[in-house]
């Protein structure tokens, strides 16, 4: 390989890395500045040296915040390119529009406002979201002065009533025949109206008029999208609110591990086994059709203290561990984990203790995996770089033949060193956010290892922007 | 009084975790201490207090907190974390009521049976202010007569609080405490700090953050600002001696140990190797004794004051200890050498080497002003000159 392209290869793995863990939060060692800094020197480097490949990785699992990062960067220049290059480049950008949280997008068209972002293939971009979203009432209500900012900076025209309920002052509304508009008209007069807008809408309108917090529950449960519904299920059951509660099992993988860390220890003791079962089937759908085709997997999974990650993301290292297990757990034909603490039940685990990483890994190696996952925040302190270490001499001197793939995943993001903190030479390592990106994730991994050159990521890479595309062409 | 060494009794050593300069090592106990338990009391933070030491002298310094030592009498037997009724604590907000500077009284006192209320190391640090503090115990003409009337008072040293030095709020932060941690040693720089041992795991976990609100020497405050990150003590295994699984275990565990040894032999040389310690017996607390401890201050090598409380086989239930600067060991060593020849500066500069008018510039150039008198200076200095040194060389000491 040329050293331009194994350049070229080793900063779009870092890149991804990057854009896949790094949210801008404070995380357990960074403080907020210092990952946004780090984030945004990426984000530059990325975009004036790769800007084919900085596009190219909207199509990978990059995280929403990352996502719209790319976007902005991407929309607010783009004379010099070709008119290929361009097409292929709006077309990956709308395509990511339509996967990321609508909430997202519209504070994306806020920034590219703010920032006075206002070319034409921008204003494009921002009519074709707005055009195809599935019910344009419901998202002026819901999100109506991000809808309103868009609308004015773009130069859309307001179809229908929308006009007059985005912009016109509330006391010359005398009526709307949309009912949803009518119901929000109505709701800052009365408060049975209420309960046909969205729960974050309806929310400010019952303070206002006062509503018991438990009536107002009770009734704007259909309402509630399926996090929403999660994030109350506390407060439901402090209050007796019965309807809000749902089957846990339907939850996405990781938020629903969040869920299960934040429950104190004894409620998970009592739910043990309701939460047990909600975690597997959560899994077992993240899986899919790849349930038990991953072999003799065994994995070593860090509830060191550090896994607790900070108070803007509380426990999200450890809950991604945790969600790891289960979805190995479902991958995997034979399953077993270590965790360093020694806790020998996974839903019982809480940060705490050093990271003995190198003695878990022995107890790991031992059982002769096929596939060997570590999940880690790669602060191996107890005593420190024994992991790398033990990884090495058992590779050199127990495994020649390499009948054991490792990998390594890392939820956090170091801005010091920008990347993931990697455990030694020679392990490939990837960061992960969700632990339903792990399969995918785990592909990105050879790349990392070194051993497939930069021909091979390219063909990588152009095989999931296909893929995505056609995903959007289908659906 | 008694003389002796200093060990870590009962406590074993775990892989440091370094952030930036400030190094932290884990101190682990297998068992702890039955009968003993520390709590902390907090007072008004930046207001300096007034304490009282009891025989007539008082001092004023920054005062944070005050640890309250809780020991079982008799057959009663010492209560598990969290079970034990507490009196409630004196939050800052209790304490405000009192109008200007707080007055405590004493700085070890009992407040109810089997409770005993002390600042934590201001009785190792009141032992070293108060080190010959009465001055010449002979009136030999040289001294003044204020020195011979007030001794040394007032006598000032500085510290840093733990605030002020830089990367230290942040490593303590990210620590992760090991299960069963009853203490920690504090490097800076690879400089030893201060060694903090507590009785119980769940009281270091609680005391853990007071390590902030400490205070520490000048050296150590000047060295984060110079040295930028101290290296891991990393694990290195022979690949060679490795043909199975069970040498890979072996070798992992060494690891572990060959740290421990560094640790004690190299890097905490300077406060256990020192044979000489004098500790004075402050408080008996049943079978615990509470006593601080004043090193032999030797120049050019660490001298660490402490203070600590010991269980009856000898163990450390507790241990604070504070590492003086250079300038201040020198000032203990003057003021020990001079008393040991009964304030006689002829004897006493013999017993160094050097001479008379040379010892006068060492007393005042540690800081000791207005103990000599200086019509002796000034002859001293004339005697230097004529006899011994060409001109101007006595001066430029």
């Amino acid at each position: 390989m040329e050293r331009r392209e194994w350049v070229a290869c080793e900063d779009t793995l870092l890149f991804v890395n990057a854009a896949v863990t790094s949210t801008g939060q404070r995380e357990f060692r960074d403080s907020e500045q210092a990952q946004h800094m780090s984030l945004a020197f990426l984000h530059e480097y990325m975009l004036g040296n790769y800007r084919e490949l900085y596009a190219a990785s909207l199509a990978l699992d990059v995280n929403d915040h990352n996502a719209a990062l790319i976007v902005r960067h991407l929309l607010v220049s783009s004379r010099d390119l070709a008119p290929a290059v361009r097409r292929r480049e709006g077309a990956l950008i709308a395509r990511r529009l339509q996967v990321m949280a609508p909430q997202r997008v519209y504070r994306l068209f806020r920034e590219l406002a703010r920032l006075g972002v206002n070319n034409r293939r921008t204003r494009a971009i921002m009519r074709e979201w707005i055009a195809q979203r599935p019910d344009p009432a419901f998202d002026a209500v819901k999100y109506r002065g991000a809808v309103k900012a868009t609308v004015r900076h773009a130069h859309l025209s307001a179809q229908g009533e929308t006009g007059p309920f985005l912009f016109a002052p509330l006391r010359r509304m005398k009526g709307f025949d949309t009912p949803l508009f009518e119901s929000w008209r109505q709701a800052h007069y009365a408060a049975s109206a209420l309960y046909d807008l969205p729960y974050t809408v309806a929310e400010g309108f019952a303070a206002r008029h006062r509503v018991p917090r438990p009536e107002f529950l009770r009734r704007i449960t259909p309402n509630l999208t399926r996090v929403e519904r999660l994030r109350l299920q506390g407060s439901a059951e402090r209050l007796k609110v019965d309807e809000v509660r749902t089957d846990l099992g339907t939850m996405p993988l990781t938020r629903l591990a969040s869920y299960v860390l934040a429950l104190p220890r004894e409620v998970r003791a009592r739910r043990h086994d309701e939460l047990h079962a909600a975690m597997t089937a959560a899994a077992r759908r993240v899986a899919g059709d790849a349930v038990g085709r991953w072999g003799h997997v065994v994995a070593v999974l860090d509830d060191s203290f550090s896994s607790f990650g900070s108070t803007a993301k509380p426990q999200r290292p450890l809950a991604v561990a945790l969600a790891c297990h289960y979805l190995l757990k479902a991958l995997a034909g034979s399953y077993a984990s270590f965790w360093t603490s020694g806790a020998p039940d996974p839903l019982m685990v809480r940060p705490s203790g050093p990271t003995g990483l190198g003695d878990r890994l022995i107890d790991a190696l031992e059982l002769r995996p096929e596939r060997l996952v570590v999940v880690s925040d790669g602060w191996d302190n107890a005593p420190p770089g024994l992991a790398a270490e033990v990884l090495r001499v058992w590779r050199a001197r127990l495994d020649p033949a390499g009948s054991t793939s490792m990998v390594h995943l890392n939820p956090v993001y170091d801005a010091d060193d920008f990347g993931v903190k990697r455990l030694g030479p020679g392990i490939p390592t990837v960061g992960v956010r969700d632990a339903e990106d792990v399969p995918t994730l785990v592909e990105l991994a050879r790349f990392a290892e070194g051993r497939s050159g930069f021909d091979e990521l390219n063909r990588y890479l152009a095989a999931r922007q296909e893929q995505f595309l056609a995903e959007g062409k289908a659906s | 009084m008694t003389t002796g060494g200093f060990a870590l009794t009962g406590l074993s050593v775990r892989p440091s975790q370094v952030w930036g300069a400030v190094r932290l090592v884990p101190l682990v106990r297998d068992q702890p201490i039955a009968g003993l338990r520390l709590d902390r009391r907090v007072y008004e933070a930046g207001d300096p207090s007034i304490v009282d030491v009891g025989d007539g002298t008082v001092y004023r310094s920054y005062i944070p907190h005050a640890f309250v030592a809780t020991w079982s009498q008799g057959t009663e037997p010492s209560a598990a974390f969290g079970t034990q009724l507490q009196e409630r604590p004196a939050t800052p907000r209790g304490a405000k009521a009192q109008t200007g500077a707080r007055a405590i009284r004493r700085m070890a006192r009992r407040t109810a049976p089997g409770r005993l209320r002390f600042l934590p190391l201001h009785l190792a640090m009141e032992g070293y202010l108060a080190l010959h503090f009465g001055g010449p115990t002979t009136v030999w003409e040289e001294w003044t007569d204020t020195a011979v009337r007030h001794g040394l008072s007032p006598r000032v040293e500085e510290a840093y609080c733990g605030a002020q030095v830089r990367g230290l709020a942040d490593a303590l932060r990210a620590f992760e405490i090991h299960p069963g941690q009853c203490g920690v040693a504090l490097y800076v720089a690879d400089a030893l700090a201060g060694v903090f041992v507590v009785p119980h795991p769940a009281d270091y976990r609680a005391l853990h953050t007071t390590l902030l609100e400490d205070m520490y020497g000048e050296v150590l405050f000047h060295y984060t600002t110079y040295v930028a990150g101290v290296p891991d003590y990393s694990a290195a295994i022979d690949a060679d001696c490795v043909a199975s699984f069970a040498d890979l275990r072996r070798e992992a565990a060494r690891q572990s140990l060959d740290w421990a040894h560094f640790h004690d032999s190299a890097m905490a040389d300077g406060l256990l190797h020192e044979g000489t310690y004098t500790y004075e017996h402050i408080y008996r607390m049943g079978e615990f004794t509470l006593s601080r401890m004043l090193p032999s201050f030797r120049l050019n090598e660490e001298n660490h004051i402490g203070e600590l409380i010991s269980g009856p086989g000898g163990e450390l239930a507790y241990c604070k200890t504070f590492r003086l600067s250079p300038t201040q060991a020198k000032r203990g060593y003057l003021l020990s050498r001079l008393h040991e020849h009964s304030w006689d500066l002829l004897a006493t500069a013999q017993a160094l080497g050097t001479e008379p008018s040379q010892l006068t510039h060492r007393i005042e150039a540690a800081g000791f002003t207005g103990l000599l008198r200086q019509d002796v200076v000034d002859r001293l200095a004339r005697t230097g000159r004529r006899d011994d040194a060409p001109p101007g060389d006595g001066r430029s000491r």
